[in-house]
């Protein structure tokens, strides 16, 4: 099934995954995420919530003073000025899918549900983050000049 | 479980495995498989290098191939005890502070007490555990010859209740079988953790090491990505240890109890969202073998205390 959605181009990566119904779909080209993954309008101040919340995990690796959190893990570069070194394309394959940067990598991939082991069973064909979750954190990330 | 989950979509667990021994990560480029993978398009798509990547690759391979049995361990090792602050450093190091002493002392009462149709205790069979239960722990877990099972302390706690004493084996995670465990433990306390590999259980050896290094879940990690690379680092509040069984059963302040390793191998599965296995089944089983291998020549500090 999986084998059927994802498709192999060879400069781009069309990824799509089926499970559980739902279905993610998303061009991977050039390390970047062109198009938006949903067309509802992104939040700024919703993704700092998301970001600093157990829903995501962020904040477990990467140190963002800017939230105004107090407390960060270090297994992961700070997030501060992230908006500066990258655009919202690049933002969004870094989160969407960091295996594609570094297939060693500790840092989940936020909308992937395939080729996953043992996962959870109330959370099995669902992504970390929702489409909509993910463009407001990466509005916020902008913001982080 | 495997350690690469190949025929899937998406590259999982790759390059990890018996791969994490401080060698280059081998990246593979699969084709037909939806991924290309920046840095190995980055070596530079020359025939030459292309070869000596490859044949590079080969090598490492037959280097871990060989090697198997002896996958990374982080040196030096360190307990867990040298990544938390004083305080609690302080609470296990003196036993009239230490809350997990009054499992030890539970424990003690509970050797010498008789159960099941037997009539018998623990102490009627072994005596003064101080001199039969000398390094006990310091080997566990252990194939059971009777039942040819790998069994930890616990187990074998269960096995002299059922066989000998004719008594209901204890829950896991029951106050009594956490008490004897830290009772049988306390004499093993400060010497070298001791486990061989043998044949008798090379395949739970390799079960548990085939774990260690296979992501899981939902935030797809794997046991090595913190506890191998990453130890010392900060997870939010929480600074990652190696990873060692030595202080189980332990009192976790963060639990206001003691608990079995099986307990804190279960939070570590939900942390990274997958499914838990039962305490005292055999994924923890095996992983707890693999854990005590490779936790060889740290010191059993049962009971620990731990943050
Ligand atoms: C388990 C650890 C972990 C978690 C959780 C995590 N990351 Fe990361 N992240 C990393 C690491 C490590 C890197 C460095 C690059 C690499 O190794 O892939 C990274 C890199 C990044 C980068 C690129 C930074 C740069 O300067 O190039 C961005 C952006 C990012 N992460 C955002 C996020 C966001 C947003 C979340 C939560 C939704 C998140 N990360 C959660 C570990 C993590
Ligand atoms: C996302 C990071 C992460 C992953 C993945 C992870 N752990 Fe842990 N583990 C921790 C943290 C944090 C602690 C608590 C601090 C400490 O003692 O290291 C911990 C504690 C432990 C301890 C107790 C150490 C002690 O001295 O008390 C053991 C043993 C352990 N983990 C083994 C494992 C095993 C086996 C796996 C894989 C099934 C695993 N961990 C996966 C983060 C992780």
């Amino acid at each position: 099934m999986m084998q059927r959605v994802c498709i192999a181009a060879a400069a781009a990566v069309l990824a799509g995954c089926a499970a559980g119904g739902g279905e993610l779909r998303y061009t991977l080209r050039d390390g970047e995420i062109a198009a938006p993954l949903t067309s509802a309008a992104p939040d700024a101040e919703r993704g700092r919530k998301i970001l600093i919340s157990r829903d995501s995990n962020c904040i477990l690796c990467h140190a963002a003073p800017e939230t105004g959190e107090r407390f960060f893990g270090n297994l992961a570069p700070p997030l501060s000025g992230v908006g500066r070194r990258l655009n919202a394309a690049q933002l969004r394959a870094r989160i969407v899918d960091p295996f594609y940067f570094d297939k060693d990598t500790i840092m989940p991939a936020y909308y992937r549900v395939g080729g996953l082991n043992r996962v959870a069973e109330n959370l099995r064909g669902k992504p970390i983050l929702s489409a909509e979750q993910i463009e407001d954190v990466i509005a916020y990330l902008l913001t982080l000049q | 479980m495997r350690r690469e989950a190949a025929p899937r979509a998406f590259p999982s667990s790759l390059g990890i495995g018996i791969y994490a021994n401080g060698l280059p990560a081998l990246r593979a480029t699969r084709a037909g498989q939806g991924h290309t993978w920046s840095r190995a398009e980055g070596w530079g798509g020359g025939t030459f290098i292309r070869l000596l990547v490859y044949s590079f690759t080969l090598f490492c391979l037959a280097v871990t191939t060989a090697d198997a049995a002896q996958p990374f361990r982080p040196d030096p090792l360190k307990s867990g005890i040298d990544f938390v602050g004083a305080e609690v450093r302080g609470l296990q190091q003196d036993d009239f502070a230490s809350p997990a002493m009054l499992w030890a002392t539970r424990g003690e009462k509970l050797w010498a007490t008789p159960a099941g149709k037997s009539g018998k205790s623990c102490a009627s069979c072994h005596q003064d555990a101080r001199v039969s239960m000398k390094g006990v722990t310091a080997k566990y877990p252990k194939v059971d010859p009777g039942s040819a099972r790998l069994v930890n302390v616990e187990g074998c706690i269960n096995i002299c209740r059922t066989r000998h004493q004719q008594a209901e084996p204890l829950r896991y995670e029951s106050d009594e079988l956490l008490s004897l465990t830290v009772y049988v433990g306390l004499h093993s306390r400060g010497m070298p953790m001791a486990v061989t590999i043998d044949p008798q259980n090379r395949r739970n050896f390799e079960r548990g090491r085939d774990l260690f290094y296979t992501r899981q879940g939902q935030i797809n990690l794997a046991c090595t990505h913190c506890h191998d690379r990453n130890f010392g680092r900060k997870l939010l509040n929480d600074t990652i240890s190696q990873g060692h069984g030595n202080p189980y059963p332990a009192y976790r302040l963060e639990w206001q109890t003691l608990g079995s390793l099986h307990r804190r191998l279960r939070a570590c599965f939900f942390g990274v969202r997958a499914e838990m296995p039962p305490a005292g089944s055999q994924d923890l089983l095996d992983l707890e073998l693999f854990l005590a291998w490779r936790a060889q020549g740290l010191k059993v500090e049962t009971p620990g205390v731990r943050r």
